[in-house]
């Protein structure tokens, strides 16, 4: 017995001390960030979260600007654009280097987009670059060389972009983490672990420090970054939280410095922390709407899908609700987004509803089918929300339309499955811009889009979406897109926008500086700072 | 010789274990990129399914997990795959033995910690309840290992938050790094097997104290701490001694409820995300850990009891 205590104690007392007690001095900065990064991987991440540690780490020809979240010269100091819009010179800085001192030049850049291109590399965001000429048949094994791909490197800082046809939202792209700068160096060496590679080069204005899975990432200031100079915190550590009690707690004890993140709020909370002068609420492109699933009878009738939107309460919806100032939504592309206005949409009109719906010859909601309603159970924040959404939407379709509807709570994982397999009637849905442009929104409901997920298909649809973006005329293209959206959300409505998003985080002004609310949630970490010591008890 | 019987016998249960897994996590919904987002073109779905060998059949995924599959590569040479077993789908920068890695010192610690919380708290209430009988201190440890039972962690873990950690200040909130850190996850892990330890140490004094040889022991003119400490403890401790094996085995491997409270990086949190995350490799690989875990401590168990209880012989 005496052996055994003995034996047990020492063996706790070994791993107390490997896993307890790492010596960290502190960060300059702590933010909360949101779960765990799948990757940090530029060519990988999907998540809003990992993206912003990603661009910490990783740049590519430009940068978006934390002000106001537009594209402005990153590694590239200036570009030009060649008449007819499809040829893009950029010029690099002079000054660029790698974190551990070896030039990076235009061969990096090219190696970066190509091996995102690669199918080896399976890249969610590829198709971003299937913009470049012959990218797309690149990926798809019809053209085996990558150099027909259209990037090249003219000499070490003049690099030729050649696309399919002018794209006006090009720069945008070049912001996206899929086309940061990645080191060959150690990639070619270390394959799929690369980023524990030490020193791990990087091309952003942080270095990886540590990546403790579950506990911090820790970023290190990059002094050979081109614009290190204006890097305002030395040393941040990026906490992977998703839990809103959580974040709120470390806040509230003066932990963390920041939490940003619109699942980070908790909602009961949500009324009280909106009066703090520390929460901060502000417009951001996003939409929450439902689809439906257009194969199944009678879904497939869109006087029935319009008389669903016509008698969908919004303000209802956002008064009762959501309670962070979120917008009524009638159209799918926010307010806000760059060089557009949306069409009107389908208000809401319940006389108007039952009438469509008379006609498609369900009078009074008799003989429509029961229908379920899927929605999924997020693990953090929202989950309430989403069961009250179902509630109210159920709610209204029976009182408007008298058509009864069954809710069906899936788990998030096997909702997403279930949505992209169509195995749903109407479900819960919500997009999250890539970029500022109509497109980001309008791209997902043509024919081929692998999130369309409604199947619905409308040739029109794809011509107008092909035309806007090979429109080089900002008015013309807006046009475009506007015929594109009412054909969308008010002719044959297979999708329902019901409100825009808020973004939501909290930081104290007083302390912290550097940050700047625009529609993309877009801060950049170099330019974050902690004007006070922060106080710990 | 017994025991040696049973250390063989753990590799071929293992293997039953990871297949049963195996196949039980791949036969559940959804998989590993099923996402929010999914890949704009089909094509690219293709790829990454393909990356990851999930277009292929389960058990030869299984194969491929053993490393036990030989492919003809673009050459047409045979060449032998790389074993599946250590790339997690979810993490894919991270190794499944990285991530184990840096978990389990992390839950290790965590559960020695609570263990040992569980016996220094549950042994002495235990034996004084027992020894007490009847008076208030007896009351007093019954009611409170009751109440550490019933109340689960999921209510004990925000209380101690709420009244050490938010109103009084004393510890941190949440994260893991020094030891003040871990002080309320540990006691909030560790009560509710500090009770189910007393209630047990107290139903063997119980059952032991009216044993003709303690009666004996008494007779002999044995001090009633003798008695109680070096005859009749030895034997009531046996359940608890039983009962130490799962116990340990289930607070070394982390508790996903205290983790997520506190926000601390060990396996309990890798279980139940992995397998929320369809990342089949990491269930596969912790449900081993467990298992083995369970087996060897279990061995362990049968080992003391031996050195206790001379009565008890293994053929």
């Amino acid at each position: 017995m005496r052996l055994l205590a003995g034996c047990l104690f020492a063996a706790a007392g070994c791993i107390l001390f490997a896993g307890c007690l790492h010596h960290e001095p502190p960060a300059d900065l702590v933010i909360i960030n949101f779960t765990e990064p799948e990757s940090l991987d530029p060519a990988i991440v999907t998540g809003i979260a990992e993206m912003r540690l990603t661009k910490a780490l990783f740049e590519g020809l430009l940068r978006l600007d934390g002000t106001n979240a537009r594209p402005s010269p990153g590694l590239a100091e200036r570009w030009e654009i060649s008449p007819q819009g499809t040829i893009y010179t950029f010029y690099l800085r002079s000054n660029l280097a790698w974190s551990t001192g070896e030039p990076l030049t235009t061969a990096d850049v090219v190696y970066s987009w190509r091996r995102a291109l690669d199918p080896a590399t399976a890249s969610d965001y590829a198709a971003q670059l299937f913009c470049l000429k012959n990218a797309e048949a690149f990926y798809n094994g019809k053209i085996k060389d990558p150099a027909a791909v259209g990037i090249r490197a003219l000499d070490s800082r003049r690099l030729e972009v050649e696309l399919e046809h002018p794209l006006a939202f090009f720069p945008d792209v070049c912001c996206m983490p899929v086309t940061a700068v990645v080191p060959r160096q150690i990639i070619d060496r270390e394959g799929d672990r690369w980023l524990s590679a030490r020193p791990l080069p990087v091309s952003g204005p942080y270095e990886l420090e540590a990546w403790r899975l579950n506990d911090k990432v820790r970023l290190h200031k990059n002094p050979r970054y081109w614009d290190a100079s204006h890097t305002q915190s030395d040393v941040v550590d990026m906490l992977p939280i998703g839990s809103p009690n959580v974040a709120l707690n470390l806040y509230e004890t003066g932990l963390a410095d920041i939490v940003w993140d619109k699942d980070l709020i908790p909602v009961e909370l949500q009324e009280v922390l909106a009066k703090r002068p520390d929460f901060h609420a502000y417009d951001y492109l996003g939409t929450y709407f439902y689809r439906f699933n257009v194969t199944r009878k009678p879904l497939d009738d869109a006087r029935v899908r319009r008389a669903f939107a016509l008698a969908t309460d919004r303000e209802r919806i956002i008064r009762k609700l959501t309670h962070g100032g979120e917008k009524a939504a009638f159209h799918f592309v926010p307010d806000g987004t760059a060089n557009y206005q949306s069409p009107e949409g389908l208000p809401f009109d319940p006389a108007r509803a039952r009438q469509l719906l008379a006609e498609a010859g369900f009078p009074g909601g008799r003989g429509f089918p029961r229908l379920q309603f899927a929605f999924y159970s997020a693990a953090s924040g929202g989950a309430k929300l989403q069961g009250d959404l179902a509630i109210e939407l159920q709610q209204m379709w029976r009182d408007g339309l008298g058509i009864e509807t069954e809710l069906r709570q899936i788990e998030r994982k096997i909702f997403m499955g279930v949505q992209s397999r169509l195995e749903f009637d109407v479900c819960a849905s919500s997009w999250i811009a890539d970029y500022d442009d109509a497109n980001t929104f309008l791209d997902l409901f043509t024919s081929n889009s692998g999130n369309n997920r409604t199947g619905w298909k409308n040739a029109h649809y794809d011509q107008l979406l092909q035309a806007a973006n090979s429109q080089t005329d900002v008015h013309q293209r807006a046009q475009l897109f506007r015929e594109a959206e009412s054909l969308l959300v008010t002719e044959e409505a297979p999708i329902v926008p019901v409100y825009f998003y808020t973004g939501f985080n909290y930081f104290d002004p007083a302390k912290i500086e550097g940050i700047w609310q625009n529609l993309l949630d877009e801060h950049p970490v170099q330019s974050i700072r902690r004007i006070k010591a922060r106080q710990t008890h | 010789m017994y025991f040696l019987k049973r250390l063989l016998l753990v590799p071929p249960l293992l293997l039953l274990i990871s297949f049963l897994a195996f196949v039980l996590v791949h036969l559940a919904p959804g998989g590993p990129f099923d996402r929010d987002r999914g890949p704009a073109s089909p094509e690219i779905e293709r790829a990454i399914r393909a990356k990851y060998h999930l277009d292929e059949p389960v058990l030869k995924q299984y194969a491929r997990y053993l490393g036990l599959v030989w492919e003809k590569d673009p050459h047409g040479h045979w060449r032998h795959a790389p074993a599946s077993f250590d790339i997690s789908l979810k993490y894919r920068n991270h190794s499944v033995t990285a991530i184990i890695a840096q978990a389990l010192p992390v839950s290790a610690t965590l559960g020695f910690l609570a263990f040992g919380f569980a016996l220094g708290v549950g042994l002495p209430v235990g034996y004084f309840t027992s020894v007490r009988r009847g008076r208030w201190e007896d009351y007093a440890g019954s009611l409170f290992a009751l109440l550490v039972i019933c109340v689960p962690a999921l209510v004990v873990a925000p209380l101690l938050l709420m009244i050490f950690a938010i109103h009084w200040r004393l510890f941190p909130v949440a994260l893991w790094g020094s030891p003040w850190h871990a002080v309320l996850p540990t006691t909030a892990l560790g009560l509710y097997f500090s009770g189910r330890v007393a209630r047990l140490l107290q139903e063997g004094m119980l059952a032991v104290m009216p044993s003709e040889f303690i009666t004996a022991a008494r007779a002999k003119g044995l001090g009633e701490n003798a008695v109680l400490l070096k005859h009749a403890f030895r034997l009531a401790v046996l359940p608890v001694v039983s009962y130490s094996g799962p116990m340990l085995a289930d607070l070394l491997t982390g508790s996903f409820i205290i983790e997520s409270i506190f926000q601390i990086p060990g396996l309990g949190m890798q279980l139940i995300n992995s397998s929320l995350n369809s990342d089949y490799t990491v269930t596969v690989a912790l449900a081993l850990l467990y298992a083995l875990l369970l087996i060897l401590l279990n061995l362990l168990v049968d080992f003391a009891y031996v050195l206790l209880d001379r009565r008890v012989a293994y053929q």
